[in-house]
C-alpha cells in the first residue's frame, strides 16, 4: 500500500500557505539555501553585542527525490542549520540569507503564521530524541493526528484510521494497538517510527531529519534507515543530519561536511566518501573505526610519552607472561521487576580473558552487557557463577576480601562527567585513585605522571570536571582506571558518546595503553565498528545469553548465529558499500607504534 | 584547524563569561536585595546580642498615662495597654524569639539528618521502619503534634522549640533520605567501590559531603520557618505566654486591641515577616554561592 503518495487522500492544508508559490521548474531544486549565516544574540546583559555566528555563509541545494545529507561533529552548526529551515533557529537567533527559497517559495522573512502551514504539511521535521519529542502523556495515535489536523486534514474519525494506516506504513507492528499506548510503552525503534509517521503524515515534500537514528540499536537503525530509502524512492526529498557517515553513506545522494559552522566540502556521496579532497574530511572518514583499520592510528593526535610509566611497570610487563587474568563461568542475574515477575538480566555467561588481548561484548540495549560488566566489577554479586581475577575468586566473597584484589581491575563507565564527585577537582580525583601508603610528594608527582600518560596538559589537575571537553573527561577517567595500576580494565561504552574524531583519539590512546602498560580490557560497546577495531575476541550477547563468541575475524567474516549476522549485515552493508578501506590519512606516519 | 575545535572544554561558557557575564549579571540583580538582607540581619543580631545598644528603654516600664499611644518619635512603635514603649519589646523579644527560631531549626535538622541518615543508610529492615515512621510523622499536622506536647509538659520555650522541632523535622528527613539515595547510587560512589575504598570512607567523603552540601541554604530558610511556626504558638498560648517581649506572645498580647491601636499586631507581625523574609533571601543567596563553587 504506497501511502506516502496516496493521491485518494486529500492533502491540502486548509489555511493554503500565504505566499502563493511560483511554478516551480519539476527539474529544478526544491530546496535553495545560499549565503545563509546564524548568529545568536547574548542573552542577559550581554544583550545588544554583536550577535555569536553559528552558520556562516552556508549554501546547499536539494531537488526532488533527493538525499542530502549534512555531516558534522557537536558544534559545527549543522542542526542549526536544520532548525533554520524549519523556521525554528531558536531564542536570539538572527538569520540572514541571499536566498532561502523552497518550492519556489521564499522563506526569509515569513512570519509565525506562514511558517506554521509550511511546517507539518510540506516540511516534515524528524528530532534525534523520540522519548523526549513525543508527549509523554498522550498517546502516539494522537500525537499523530493532531499533526493532520492542525493543518485541518479530514475528520476526527478519518484522521484516527490515518493514524494507524502512517504506523503501519512505518513499519510499527500491530498499529491499531500501538495507536492507543503512550510513548512510554512503545521500544525506542517503534517511537522513533511513531515520530516519523507523524513527521510524514501529511506527505511533505521535504523531510529534515536530526540525528534520527542516533538513538537507536543498530537493527533497528537500519529498518529506519530503510523507511528513509522508502519515502526518498517515492520522491521525498531528505535532509539527513548526522555526525555518523555509516548512517550518511546508506541514505545520501550528495553530502555537505560542515565544521564550525562553514561548509567545508560538499559533493557527490560517492566523491566525498571515496575521494575526500578537504583535509577535514578526510580526517574525519580515517576516524571510522572498523575491521579494515586494526592497527592503524584513527587520528593524527600526538601520544603521550611513558618514560617515567614504562620504568615502573617494566618489571611487572616482564614477569607477567600469559595466561587468563580474568575468567567468568556461568554467570546468572535476576532482577525482580516491580509486578513481582522475574526477569533474568543475565544467564549463564562465561568468557576468559587472556592477559594483554581484549575481549569485547557486543550487544544492544537490554543484552545484559552492563550487568555482566557490574558483576565483573564486583558491583553486583551473580545469582550464580563466579568470577575469577588473576586466578583468585573475586565473586561470591566477601567486600572485605575483595578489596585488596580491587586495584587490579580498572573501570572506565560511559558517562565520564556523572562518574566524578562533582566537589573534587581532577587532581583529587586522581589522588584518590592511587594505591594505599603513597606519599603526598609521590601523590602529586603520579598525577602529573598520570596525566601525562592520557595526553593531558598538566594544567587539567586544577580544574573540575564540568570544565573539561567530553573527550579530556573520558582521558581523566581512564587515568583514574590507570592510578591504581590494573591489569585489566573494564571499558563499559567508554566511547559511545564521543564524537567521532574524539573518539578516534581516545581509541588511539587505549590501544597504545595496552601495548605499553600491558592491559587486558573488557571492552563492552554496542558499536561494531569500535569492536572490530579494538577487540581480539568478541562474545555476542541477546536477551541476556552469549549467542555466539569467538575471534574478532570469526565474528565478523563467518558469523554462525542468525542474530549476529543480523547485526553485522545492518551494520557492515554501509561500510563495505562506502567507506571501504582507503588510506585517508597518510600510512607512513600513522601506523601503530605498538602494532 | 587542529583537531582541538572538535572538542574543546565548554571552558568559554563555564570559565569565561559566568563570572563576567552571568556572574556580574546576578550580583548587580541581586544586590540591593543581598544588603538589604544583611543590613537587617545585622540589625537583628544586634538586637538579640545587645538590646541595650538600640534602645535605653526598659521593655517593661508601666506608664499608665502614655497607654495605647500611637506611633510617635518618642514612641516608634507606640505603647501597649499599660504604656510600655513596643520598640524596646520588640528589640528585647529578639533574643528570645530569634533564639526559638535558630534552636529550633538547629534541633530539627539534627533530627532530620539522623532520620534521614538511617532512613536511606542503614540496616535494610531499619530503613524501612524509620522511612514510614517519616512518612507518618509528615502527614500528621504539625500543631496537633505541638498541642501534644503542650498538654503533656505545658507551655514554654523549650516545648515551643521541641513542638516546631519535630513538626518540620520530617520533610527535611525525606529531602536528606532522597539526596542521600541519590548520592549513593550515583556513578562516582560505583567508582570509589570499584577502586576499593571501604564503605565507610564512601559515605563519609562522598556521599554525606554530597548530600548535605544542597542542605546549607535550606537551614537558613528554615530558620525563617521555624520563627514564623513559633510565634504561631505563642500566639495560640502554646509557648512563651504574654509579658514576656517574644514576638509570638506580642501578637497575642495585642489581639486585644486590634481595632484601637493595630500598631501593637501589626508591627510585631511584620517584624516577624521581615526576619523570614531575611532568612529566606540569604538562604538563597548561600544556595546561589555553593551552587557556583561547584562549577
Amino acid at each position: 500500500m504506497s501511502l506516502f503518495v496516496d493521491s485518494s487522500t486529500p492533502a491540502s492544508p486548509a489555511g493554503a500557505p500565504a505566499a502563493v508559490p511560483t511554478p516551480v521548474d519539476p527539474h529544478g531544486p526544491l530546496l535553495t539555501v545560499s549565503g545563509l549565516n546564524v548568529g545568536f544574540v547574548p542573552s542577559g546583559r550581554g544583550a545588544g553585542r554583536s550577535p555569536k555566528p553559528v552558520v556562516k555563509d552556508v549554501s546547499l541545494q536539494l531537488r526532488k527525490g533527493r538525499c542530502l545529507a549534512l555531516v558534522g561533529e557537536s558544534g559545527s552548526g549543522k542542526s542549526v542549520t536544520a532548525r533554520t529551515l524549519v523556521g525554528l533557529p531558536g531564542t536570539g537567533a538572527v538569520v540572514e540569507a541571499q536566498e532561502l527559497r523552497f518550492a519556489g517559495t521564499e522563506l526569509t522573512g515569513l512570519g509565525e503564521r506562514e511558517w506554521r502551514s509550511l511546517r507539518g504539511a510540506r516540511i516534515g521535521f524528524v528530532l534525534q530524541d523520540a522519548l523526549v519529542s513525543l508527549d509523554p502523556l498522550r498517546s502516539v495515535g494522537s500525537e499523530i493526528e493532531e499533526a493532520l489536523a492542525s493543518h485541518g486534514w479530514g475528520t476526527a474519525r478519518s484522521r484516527a484510521a490515518r493514524a494507524v494506516e502512517l504506523l503501519d506504513a512505518v513499519g510499527v507492528p500491530e498499529p491499531a494497538r500501538r495507536a492507543k499506548q503512550r510513548p512510554g510503552e512503545l521500544s525506542g525503534g517503534q517511537r522513533q517510527r511513531a515520530l516519523i509517521a507523524s513527521a510524514v503524515a501529511l506527505e511533505p515534500e521535504l523531510l529534515i531529519a536530526d540525528e534520527p537514528t542516533t538513538a537507536l540499536d543498530v537493527t533497528v537503525q537500519a529498518q529506519v534507515l530503510g523507511l528513509f530509502g522508502e519515502l526518498k524512492a517515492k520522491g521525498t526529498s531528505l535532509l539527513l543530519i548526522s555526525h555518523d557517515l555509516s548512517v550518511v553513506a546508506q541514505l545520501a545522494d550528495d553530502i555537505a561536511v560542515m565544521q564550525g559552522g562553514v561548509i567545508v566540502e560538499q559533493g557527490p556521496a560517492e566523491r566525498i566518501l571515496g575521494a575526500p579532497e578537504h583535509p577535514y574530511t578526510r580526517r574525519l572518514l580515517a576516524a571510522v573505526p572498523g575491521a579494515h583499520t586494526r592497527g592503524r592510528r584513527l587520528s593524527d593526535a600526538p601520544l603521550p610519552s611513558t618514560a617515567a610509566w614504562s620504568e615502573r611497570r617494566a618489571s611487572d610487563a616482564a614477569n607477567a607472561g600469559t595466561g587468563v587474568v580474568l575468567e567468568a563461568s556461568g554467570l546468572r542475574k535476576d532482577f525482580r521487576t516491580p509486578s513481582g515477575l522475574v526477569h533474568r538480566a543475565v544467564d549463564g555467561v562465561s568468557f576468559r580473558l587472556g592477559r594483554g588481548r581484549t575481549l569485547g561484548i557486543v550487544g544492544e540495549s537490554g543484552s545484559g552487557k552492563s550487568t555482566t560488566a557490574r558483576m565483573v566489577l564486583g558491583l553486583t554479586e551473580p545469582d550464580a557463577g563466579e568470577v575469577r581475577l588473576a586466578g583468585q575468586r573475586f565473586s561470591g566473597v566477601p567486600e572485605r576480601s575483595r578489596r585488596a584484589a580491587r586495584h587490579a581491575l580498572g573501570v572506565v563507565q560511559q558517562d565520564p562527567l556523572s562518574s566524578f564527585d562533582p566537589r573534587w577537582n581532577v587532581r583529587r580525583i586522581l589522588r584518590d585513585a592511587l594505591p594505599k601508603g603513597v606519599s603526598r610528594v609521590e601523590a602529586t608527582r603520579r598525577v602529573d605522571e598520570l596525566l601525562q600518560l592520557v595526553a593531558l596538559p598538566a594544567s587539567v589537575a586544577d580544574r573540575f570536571p564540568l570544565a573539561l571537553s567530553g573527550g579530556q573527561r573520558q582521558r581523566v577517567s581512564i587515568a583514574r582506571a590507570l592510578a591504581a595500576e590494573p591489569e585489566v580494565i573494564v571499558l563499559d561504552e567508554a566511547v559511545s558518546a564521543l564524537d567521532v574524531s574524539v573518539q578516534a583519539q581516545v581509541l588511539d590512546l587505549l590501544v597504545f595503553l595496552r601495548g605499553e602498560l600491558g592491559l587486558s580490557y573488557l571492552f563492552i560497546s554496542h558499536d561494531l565498528g569500535v569492536i572490530s577495531h579494538l577487540c581480539d575476541d568478541v562474545l555476542v550477547m541477546k536477551d541476556g545469553r552469549v549467542v555466539e563468541t569467538g575471534s574478532v575475524e570469526d565474528i565478523f567474516e563467518r558469523p554462525q548465529h542468525p542474530y549476529t549476522i543480523e547485526l553485522i549485515g545492518a551494520e557492515a552493508s554501509s561500510h563495505r558499500t562506502a567507506i571501504g578501506s582507503q588510506d585517508h590519512l597518510d600510512t607512513a606516519e600513522n601506523q601503530d607504534p605498538t602494532a | 584547524m587542529s583537531t582541538e575545535t572538535v572538542d574543546s572544554p565548554p571552558s568559554g561558557r563555564i570559565e569565561r563569561d559566568r563570572p563576567s557575564r552571568q556572574r556580574a549579571l546576578t550580583r548587580i540583580a541581586a544586590r540591593p536585595g543581598l544588603i538589604l538582607a544583611t543590613v537587617f540581619a545585622a540589625l537583628f543580631v544586634l538586637a538579640a546580642l545587645a538590646p541595650g545598644a538600640l534602645t535605653r528603654t526598659d521593655p517593661m516600664a508601666l506608664d499608665l498615662g502614655h497607654s495605647l499611644a500611637a506611633p510617635s518619635l518618642a514612641h516608634p512603635f507606640g505603647t501597649d495597654e499599660q504604656g510600655r514603649d513596643l520598640f524596646a519589646r520588640v528589640v528585647h523579644g529578639t533574643r528570645l524569639s530569634l533564639g526559638i527560631g535558630l534552636g529550633a531549626a538547629a534541633v530539627s535538622l539534627a533530627l532530620a539528618v539522623v532520620l534521614g541518615s538511617v532512613a536511606s543508610l542503614g540496616p535494610r529492615w531499619l530503613r524501612a521502619v524509620v522511612s514510614r515512621l517519616i512518612e507518618i510523622q509528615f502527614a500528621f499536622p504539625t500543631l496537633l503534634l505541638a498541642l501534644l506536647l503542650v498538654a503533656i509538659t505545658g507551655p514554654s520555650a523549650v516545648t515551643q522549640v521541641f513542638a516546631v522541632a519535630i513538626g518540620t523535622a520530617p520533610g527535611y528527613a525525606r529531602m536528606i533520605r532522597g539526596q542521600i539515595l541519590q548520592a549513593k547510587g550515583s556513578a562516582y560512589v560505583e567508582a570509589a567501590l570499584a577502586l576499593g575504598h571501604p564503605q565507610g570512607a564512601i559515605v563519609r567523603r562522598h556521599v554525606l559531603p554530597n548530600a548535605v552540601r544542597p542542605l546549607v541554604s535550606v537551614f537558613a530558610m528554615s530558620i525563617g520557618q521555624s520563627i514564623v511556626w513559633a510565634s504561631s504558638l505563642a500566639f495560640l498560648g502554646l509557648g512563651v505566654a504574654p509579658p514576656s517581649p517574644e514576638w509570638g506572645a506580642l501578637l497575642d498580647a495585642g489581639r486585644l486591641y486590634i481595632v484601637h491601636a493595630p500598631w501593637l499586631t501589626v508591627v510585631p507581625g511584620l517584624v516577624i515577616v521581615v526576619l523570614a523574609v531575611v532568612a529566606t533571601t540569604l538562604g538563597n543567596h548561600l544556595r546561589l554561592a555553593l551552587e557556583r563553587g561547584e562549577r
